[in-house]
């Protein structure tokens, strides 16, 4: 075993530092050490997006990505959503439109759109599939997936 | 009034948005152990010998477990089926040899995960391979022999014969022959893994902290397995990533996180499964292969009778089954009015992953069938696949079928002409014409199918006649807890299927609050909840077993609150109402501003008693109740009887071009149409719907677990299995009708599974689409290589045959 790093990151606005092993994921981090087990593991090949966190503001999946590799940086993720009591209008949307059954995939889906709806305003139909097509779900059909996403866009757009 | 049949916001959403669930992954405590599964990387092996000294010098490494362990503490699980099952060795470990891909041999519990895997990998395993039997027709010769100890491969047989079968092919103006068709394997695989939290404490007792959806069942297994009473298990889950059925079976699995913790001296050991080893060995829905089939016809091309030979293989274990060799028969005739059958139903193990019941368990299978049947004929005789279901549906409920079950309700044409509606069926015809004047290859495809609900487990002894199972029940307690709020627990475990959010619609109907002063307890708890030995979220029964029981359980308190308040208040109970008032939930007496609210009512059954009368004793505010389906046992012998209590109808209709250059069957157009009954939450039976239909469409276009000869899986990681995701699933246009069951006291059909209807449709249209070419679809699974290679040699000619006088 190699001998542990100390890595210092900046998680939902709050700074940790940790001495972390040089293999340790980053999902196994966020999960294990800071105990924040919305951010999910359901694959372990970069396939399914259960573990989609926002890094220096660009989506990853933590299942890919070293703790090493986050020293410095900024993450966001499911947790960091809410703000002041307030739910994110993505997190009231899939709530409102049922964009989730099991909940397992929500963490992951709910960063990816965050990020699509900071990209584009306004997004289409294909927008969103392609949004979203890194992020698998198994029980909602992704069909109200799309009109939760579609509504927030559209609430966010109104300043809701 | 009035919360059921609304679209109520799920409670469970509250902590599930804001990452606040609790998955059996999530319970992490300092100083916990995690278990690593050694796995056998091959499908069919002896163990020479299993040599763990390097990997127990591994720093951090608290025990390490082999199937010498196993099979000194353990007695092998109990197999559900009559001999030879009960002559199959099933361990959490293989002990002399392993007989599937991914089977455990050996654990190691280390201080973390990746110390567990590090050890793992320096266990040193001697294998000496064996041939495999992956071809269930071959496995049924018994040229290799999978479990020795039970002597053949074919673990079970039954004639299901009902009418006069003879005598429907001697009067048939048509016989219709098919030679063989087959159902592809592959499963739900919930997005969250199996996993399990385990703490075998001093005491003996053992915690249990999991995602098996059908913990009632579980403890029955697992408690005589590892040699402890029942109530030694305490059974708990919370939110639950998905099951789909498959994570009935995890039991086996948490077993092995159980003897790790009793070994490492009383630690919480977490199991947390890979996606691969997930895909491996967590469960896979039941293959199954058609052969001989015979359909004898009148000269309208009414299905008259049906005789063939079925093969299920269930991989390289039994375990829930030979169950599936009877549940499909829940649908013997499917939705048409078919009197006369002749099924000879095998089951054959293989070199293959075990079987798990996955959504749609075993009547997917042979529903398929059925519409494969008719799609087939009406081709054949060139009838329209639409006028062929029109004359063939039934349309008087209740209906008995053949077998003795009993449809309850339902209206198959009025759905067909609602999902051609939502189509557009008719312009599609005529663009399909205008298509295939181009040389365009497009089809139009019909699935109708049903979810049959609420299951007798009478049927069960058809299987074994000495299987101590029957009827159904689920369980619901409530109580007003001291401070007055009012708690519901039941058994069920759910994994998405919003049992809190319709629980609750059904208590504030009846106590008239809102559902928001109701509290649900999450998950199953055999420790805090109330539970049977039915208790469990599986074949599609909640709206009818999960809330009769809840419904029941509101009438016995309603009856103490009324008799309490009245005592109180000094008024006839009939004077009394409930409802909600400025201090809360309340009752009051009409027409006057006398009033006690719950607290008030909670206060004087729990903490100030003095006051009560005797006459009062029975009051405790703390009521549970059983709801027990009316089933009878079947008779094992005519294999007759009502084995679902209700049934829930799918049609679906498909239209696919097939690309002439890549051969990839794209889907223009959708339409699922639903019948459950009365809706209790309308947006949640929607939900259902869809991702019922998403399940099927990635079964049919994209998912499936392949084996080569030598047992070994080829598509064990999602880049190769190929789960459906937002690219590659169409929009689907959902309607809906209501047919209230009249067997269920709110009129709701249990639902979810859906009838894996888009494997029928999609078959359908792909033979709609390549008729023409020569194409008889006999296979259930249409991505592009296959279609392709079905293309290269045409098996119009060879697959079927048509006999008409």
């Amino acid at each position: 075993m190699s001998q542990p790093v100390k890595i210092s990151v900046k998680v939902n606005g709050k700074r940790y530092e940790r001495e972390v092993e040089p293999r340790l994921l980053l999902v196994q981090f966020i999960r294990e050490q800071l105990q924040l087990t919305g951010t999910h593991i359901g694959c372990d090949t970069t396939y399914c997006g259960a573990c989609t966190i926002l890094m220096n503001g660009l989506p990853v999946k933590s299942c890919t990505v070293l703790a090493v590799q986050a020293d410095g940086g900024e993450i966001l993720t499911v947790e960091g959503l809410e703000k002041d009591g307030k739910l994110h209008p993505l997190q009231e949307a899939f709530s409102e439109h049922h964009g989730l059954q099991c909940g397992y995939c929500t963490p992951g889906m709910l960063m990816s759109a965050f990020y699509l709806l900071q990209k584009i305003e306004e997004p289409t139909h294909e927008d969103i599939r392609k949004g979203i097509q890194g992020n698998l779900c198994r029980c909602t059909g992704y069909k109200n997936i799309y009109t939760s996403i579609t509504d927030a866009s559209k609430k966010m757009r109104e300043g809701a | 009034m009035g919360w059921v049949g609304k679209s109520l916001r799920r409670k469970e959403d509250e902590r599930l948005i804001r990452g606040n669930g609790l998955f059996a992954d999530d319970d992490t405590v300092e100083g916990m152990l995690h278990l690593f599964i050694l796995r056998s990387p091959y499908g069919h092996a002896r163990i020479k010998s299993i040599d763990t000294s390097r990997a127990e010098t591994v720093p951090g490494v608290a025990c390490i477990l082999t199937g010498a362990d196993i099979e000194a503490q353990c007695d092998p699980f109990m197999q559900l089926g009559p001999e030879p099952c009960d002559k199959i060795v099933d361990l959490p470990l293989a002990v002399h040899k392993v007989v599937f891909q991914g089977q455990p041999v050996a654990a190691v519990a280390a201080s973390s995960p990746a110390i567990a895997m590090d050890a793992g990998q320096l266990i040193d395993v001697e294998y000496e391979m064996l041939e495999a039997v992956v071809n269930p027709e071959e496995a049924l010769k018994d040229e290799i022999v999978i479990h020795e100890g039970a002597g053949t491969n074919r673990v079970w047989h039954g004639v299901f014969e009902y009418g006069d079968v003879d005598k429907a092919f001697a009067d048939a103006a048509h016989v219709v022959k098919i030679d063989r068709m087959h159902f592809h394997r592959f499963a739900g695989a919930p997005l969250e893994n199996n996993a399990c939290v385990a703490e075998w404490t001093r005491q003996g007792e053992i915690e249990f902290l999991c995602n098996n959806s059908f913990l009632g069942f579980a403890a029955q297994l697992l408690a005589p397995g590892l040699r402890v009473p029942i109530e030694k298990l305490r059974m708990r889950s919370y939110d639950i990533g998905g099951s789909f059925g498959i994570k009935i079976c995890n039991y086996v699995y948490m077993a092995l996180s159980a003897l790790a913790s009793k070994k490492s001296g009383g630690r919480k050991v977490k199991w947390s499964e890979t996606r691969t080893e997930h895909l491996l060995a967590a469960g896979h829905g039941n293959e199954r292969t058609f052969l001989d089939t015979e359909v004898a016809l009148d000269k309208d091309g009414v299905v008259t009778a049906i005789r063939s030979r079925h093969i299920d293989d269930c991989g390289a274990y039994t375990r829930y089954e030979p169950l599936g060799c009877v549940i499909w028969s829940q649908v013997l005739p499917a939705t048409y009015g078919v009197r006369n059958f002749h099924i000879d139903f095998t089951q054959v193990l293989t070199n293959k992953g075990p079987v798990a019941p996955n959504r749609g368990y075993s009547r997917m299978q042979h529903l398929w069938f059925m519409e494969r049947v008719i799609d087939i004929c009406a081709h054949e005789l060139g009838i329209p696949a639409d006028e062929m279901r029109l004359r063939n549906y039934v349309r008087e409920f209740p209906y008995e079928t053949p077998n003795g079950c009993v449809y309850d309700s339902g209206d198959y044409p009025a759905m067909l002409a609602k999902a051609k509606e939502l189509i557009g069926w008719d312009e599609w015809q005529q663009r399909k014409e205008e298509a295939r004047k181009e040389g365009r290859w497009i089809g139009l495809g019909i699935g109708t199918t049903l979810d049959s609900g609420t299951n007798n487990f009478g049927q069960a002894q058809i299987m074994n006649p000495y299987l101590p199972f029957s009827g159904n029940s689920e369980v619901c307690s409530i109580r007003l807890d001291f401070d007055g709020s009012v708690i519901v627990t039941m058994g069920s475990g759910p994994s998405g299927q919003g049992h809190e959010t319709a629980a609750s619609q059904v208590v504030a109907d009846e106590l008239n609050i809102d559902p928001s002063m109701i509290q649900v307890r999450p998950g199953f708890d055999s420790d805090w909840n109330t539970f049977s030995g039915h208790s469990g979220t599986y074949a599609s029964q909640f709206a009818v077993t999960g809330l009769s029981a809840v419904h029941g359980a509101c009438q016995k308190l309603k009856k103490q609150m009324l008799q309490l308040a009245s005592y109180m208040l000094e008024a006839g109970e009939e004077d009394l109402e409930f409802g909600v008032g400025d201090e809360g939930p309340q009752l009051a007496v009409k027409g006057t501003d006398k009033k006690i609210n719950y607290w008030f009512l909670s206060n004087v059954a729990n903490s100030n008693n003095a006051v009560l009368d005797e006459s009062l004793a029975d009051v405790t505010l703390n009521v549970r109740h059983v709801y027990r389906p009316p089933f009878k046992v079947p008779d094992t012998g005519k294999k007759f009887g009502n084995l679902t209590l209700t049934y829930a109808a799918q049609l679906h209709i498909a239209v696919i071009e097939v690309d002439k250059d890549t051969f990839h069957p794209k889907i223009l157009a959708y339409a699922a149409v639903d019948d459950c009954g009365n809706l209790i939450n309308p947006q949640i039976a929607a939900g259902q719907v869809h991702g019922a239909t998403s399940h099927g469409l990635g079964a049919a276009l994209m998912e499936t677990f392949n084996y080569d000869e030598a047992g070994n899986l080829l598509t064990s990681t999602f880049s190769d299995y190929c789960p459906i995701t937002s690219m590659n699933i169409p929009d689907i246009e959902y309607g809906n009708i209501e047919t209230p069951s009249p067997f269920s006291y709110n009129g709701a059909k249990g639902m979810g599974e859906g009838g894996g209807a888009p494997l029928h449709t999609v078959s359908a249209a792909v033979q709609d689409a390549l008729f023409d070419e020569g194409l008889i679809v006999t296979e259930s699974h249409h991505s592009s290589p296959a279609i392709f290679e079905r293309l290269q040699a045409p098996n119009r000619k060879t697959a079927v045959r048509v006999e008409s006088r």
